[in-house]
């Protein structure tokens, strides 16, 4: 008896969770019909009402204010913010789980941007017409690149990133040497600031040596720099040449010699820049964010305004940074595209890309922005900056991106580390390159 | 325990047979019934991913471009040629490689770790002042989240960390070669020695004082005492202790990972490796290294009871080895005792 009506109870309560899903799925499905329909056709953005933005954990704090900003402009399309871990690997891994589900939890995506190429290739990003975006002739042309895949465009960026070289301005202008602009003048300075008295055991450069992105960052920017390429123009791998071996050997013998320090092969952005903060370097690659903490006066810094930034320098002249930056694209799956892609639309205005700069000093992707005289005045690193994005290279645009790092660092890693002679290293990656591309 | 081997050992009634078959069939109904709400929940969550798994390793998908740029979609069935191209060529090499390091580091740190966690065990069983406080300290590494003792480690192991301050030396922890194994032994050996050492002490807890108090009238020395009583009486306590740290280390991938970092061949673990593959979104390939993986772990866990007899099953062990030697009857009362103690300490302990 107990059984029965227990088990009655239960039916009835299957019946109408059951029911109530069949329901939401029903409306699901026939808002998704007509959303996907529409990207299906040609990029029509259509449909409007409350969207998500799924984006890594802010840690600048501002991000709060640039969507209030958003929702109180449009209380019948209110923007949910919703954050994902901060690991990178782990934005990307929550966003394509998102869009194998085909769920529409997630409208705007916040891309890095070296996901472009997978995420369009998948069909999990929808194409967006260029004729809607009319600012993109107002970004930096380099940015607006980077949300390409194959010539069409499917994200549009916010923020970018360029690598800057930080540098002890007090003991070079003691040494009376200016910043370099070349490698070699770079080892000259290092010699010259080497002799003073207070500056005999600095540490002459490092970038980010240890095995992760940033190896595949620093490795593309020597090998730019001295005019090789990883992928050249045409999509194809062409590492194997006597520029890309000049830019490798560049770190391989700063290794050896000893110009960059030993520790450096277990640096990410963070040790690199602590040991910056510390005083034990003179040179220092690594992002803007450095600036605003290394400039701290509360202890934490013992270079506080000791320090410059000047464009990195190449083999022969200034050298090549790797672009860095963030994207919004619109989920294929997404409800209510014509509100994404207003927002993407507002976020990347010069209004608000002014206002995150002001607060968070991410480089922004609005080309005037860097001309901005209160702005300069605020960042001095803005105008090598600019610099630096506008003749910055972008990573391979492939859709297996994963593997082709991987085999960059397999490859940057051995050499460094004096495991693989150089030239071996380029032939072998130039090998593994070619069979992960043209699959 | 006593129960269950009364039952096992009561002869066969030969009047009121019958009678006693549909009792057992009233009673293996209503607990069919009354288990299958677990069981379902078992299947759900236990059986159906491990045949997913298994189905999936079969399959690829989504690894080929058309002419457009776009990815192919669907999957397709490719039979065991996950598996065939995991031990070929160069993945073959990475794939060994990664077997020794797994089968490395679960040899070197059980073994680091049963030492130390029977010691801490010793040490916290004994009664002196403060002991609370003791055994509190020895438990915190245990309760600190693998992830967050992984990220305490690395910062002790950096170039500039407290490891090089201390030794005096300038070694960098995180490249490839013994340093970084090392690094990885010393962190999980930090962590989970601990939990040897809590199972331990439950299974000394439940030894009785007697059996000393025997030992001491007998003027055995404390080596002879810790050997032939303290051991054998913790021992099925220590061997499911012992188990459970094989099959954990055999899928250590937190500490490797965020401690030293991927792609480092010389800590390189098949679970690392399984997850390399899916954070490629090539799950057919990975789920075959995880199916590997399961496969190696259920043969090593099989063999550890085979061979040594852990008591994991409790009485079903038990009942079978006395149904199976009747004429030499059950093993002496005091490991019977002993491993049942055991088993309940390792409940109240867990």
């Amino acid at each position: 008896m107990r059984f029965e009506r227990s088990h009655a109870r239960r039916a009835v309560a299957l019946a109408v969770t059951s029911g109530l899903v069949l329901l939401a799925s029903a409306c699901g499905g026939d808002d998704g019909d007509s959303g996907g329909g529409g990207g299906a056709a040609g990029g029509a953005l259509e449909g409007r009402g409350p969207i998500t933005f799924a984006t890594g954990k802010d840690t600048s704090g501002n991000l709060t204010n640039q969507v209030n900003a958003w929702n109180s402009q449009h209380p019948d399309e209110k923007v949910t913010v919703s954050e994902l871990p901060e690991s990178a690997d782990q934005q990307r891994a929550q966003m394509i789980q998102n869009a194998q589900n085909q769920s529409d939890s997630f409208s705007v995506l916040n891309l890095d941007v070296v996901w472009t190429a997978e995420f369009a290739a998948n069909r999990w990003v929808t194409e967006l017409p260029e004729d809607q975006f009319p600012d993109l002739g107002k970004l930096l042309p380099s940015t607006v690149d980077t949300g390409k895949y194959r010539d069409k465009l499917y994200a549009v960026p916010v923020t970018s990133d360029g690598g800057l070289l930080y540098y002890r301005k007090d003991l070079l202008d003691k040494a009376g040497v200016k910043p370099p602009t070349t490698w070699a003048e770079m080892k000259d300075a290092c010699a010259k600031v080497k002799a003073l008295p207070e500056a005999k055991n600095i540490n002459c450069y490092a970038g980010q040596f240890e095995k992760y992105e940033g190896l595949t960052v620093n490795f593309s920017e020597a090998i730019n720099g001295a005019g090789g390429v990883v992928v050249g123009e045409d999509g194809k791998p062409n590492v194997d040449t006597p520029e890309a071996l000049e830019g490798l050997n560049f770190l391989v013998d700063g290794f050896k010699s000893g110009m960059i320090p030993k520790a450096a092969i277990t640096y990410q952005e963070e040790p690199g820049r602590r040991a910056f903060q510390e005083g034990n370097l003179l040179f220092h690659r690594n992002w803007p964010y450095v600036y605003a903490l290394a400039n701290k006066t509360d202890g934490s810094s013992k270079i506080a305004g000791k320090f410059a930034v000047a464009p990195l320098p190449g083999l022969k002249g200034a050298g090549v940074s790797t672009l860095g930056g963030h994207n919004y694209a619109i989920s294929e799956f997404a409800k209510n595209k014509a509100t994404a892609a207003d927002f993407i639309k507002f976020m990347s205005s010069e209004e608000r890309q002014k206002a995150n700069v002001e607060k968070t000093s991410q480089a922004p992707t609005w080309a005037s922005l860097y001309d901005d005289p209160a702005l300069n005045k605020q960042f001095p690193y803005l105008a090598p900056l600019k610099a630096s994005i506008e003749s910055a290279k972008s990573r391979p645009k492939v859709v297996k991106y994963g593997d082709v790092t991987t085999a960059i660092q397999e490859a940057a890693y051995g050499a460094l580390t004096g495991t693989t002679p150089p030239k071996d290293a380029l032939a072998g990656l130039q090998t593994k390159l070619s069979t992960l591309i043209t699959q | 325990m006593s129960a269950s081997n009364a039952v096992a050992q009561r002869p066969p009634a030969q009047t009121g047979k019958v009678r006693k078959t549909t009792f057992n069939e009233g009673t293996g109904r209503l607990a069919a019934l009354l288990l299958s709400p677990t069981l379902i929940v078992l299947v759900l969550v236990v059986v159906y991913p491990i045949l997913s798994a298994l189905r999936e390793s079969l399959y690829t998908s989504g690894q080929r471009i058309d002419e457009s740029g776009f990815v192919i979609k669907g999957s397709e069935f490719v039979g065991l040629d996950n598996y065939a191209a995991i031990f070929s060529g160069e993945t073959g090499e990475r794939f060994w490689n990664a077997f020794y390091n797994t089968t490395f580091f679960t040899v070197t740190c059980v073994v680091l770790e049963t030492v130390l966690g029977v010691a801490m065990a010793l040490v916290m069983h004994k009664a002196f002042k403060g002991r609370s406080i003791v055994r509190a300290s020895i438990l915190v590494p245990w309760a600190i989240p693998t992830v967050v003792s992984a990220l305490l480690w690395k910062w002790i192991f950096q170039a500039d960390g407290a490891a090089n301050a201390l030794l005096g030396t300038q070694i960098l922890w995180s490249t490839e070669g013994w340093q970084s194994v090392l690094s990885v032994i010393v962190a999980d050996t930090w962590k989970t020695a601990p939990f040897i050492g809590l199972l331990v002490l439950a299974g000394l807890q439940t030894i009785p004082d007697e059996v000393y108090e025997a030992a001491k009238v007998d003027g055995a020395s404390p080596f002879q005492t810790f050997l032939k009583i303290t051991l054998p009486l913790v021992k099925p306590a220590l061997l499911v202790a012992v188990l459970f740290r094989i099959l954990d280390t055999l899928r250590i991938f937190d500490l490797p990972f965020v401690l030293v970092g991927p792609n480092k061949q010389s800590v390189e673990t098949l679970s690392i490796l399984a997850y390399l593959e899916a954070n490629q979104t090539r799950y057919g390939p990975a789920a075959a290294y995880a199916t590997l993986l399961f496969l190696y772990v259920a043969v090593v866990a099989f063999v550890f009871v085979k061979l040594l007899g852990a008591d994991v099953l409790g009485d079903a062990v038990q009942k079978k080895k006395s149904k199976k030697g009747k004429d030499r009857d059950s093993a002496p009362p005091g490991v019977a005792m002993g491993s049942a103690a055991g088993m309940s300490g390792v409940g109240s302990g867990v």
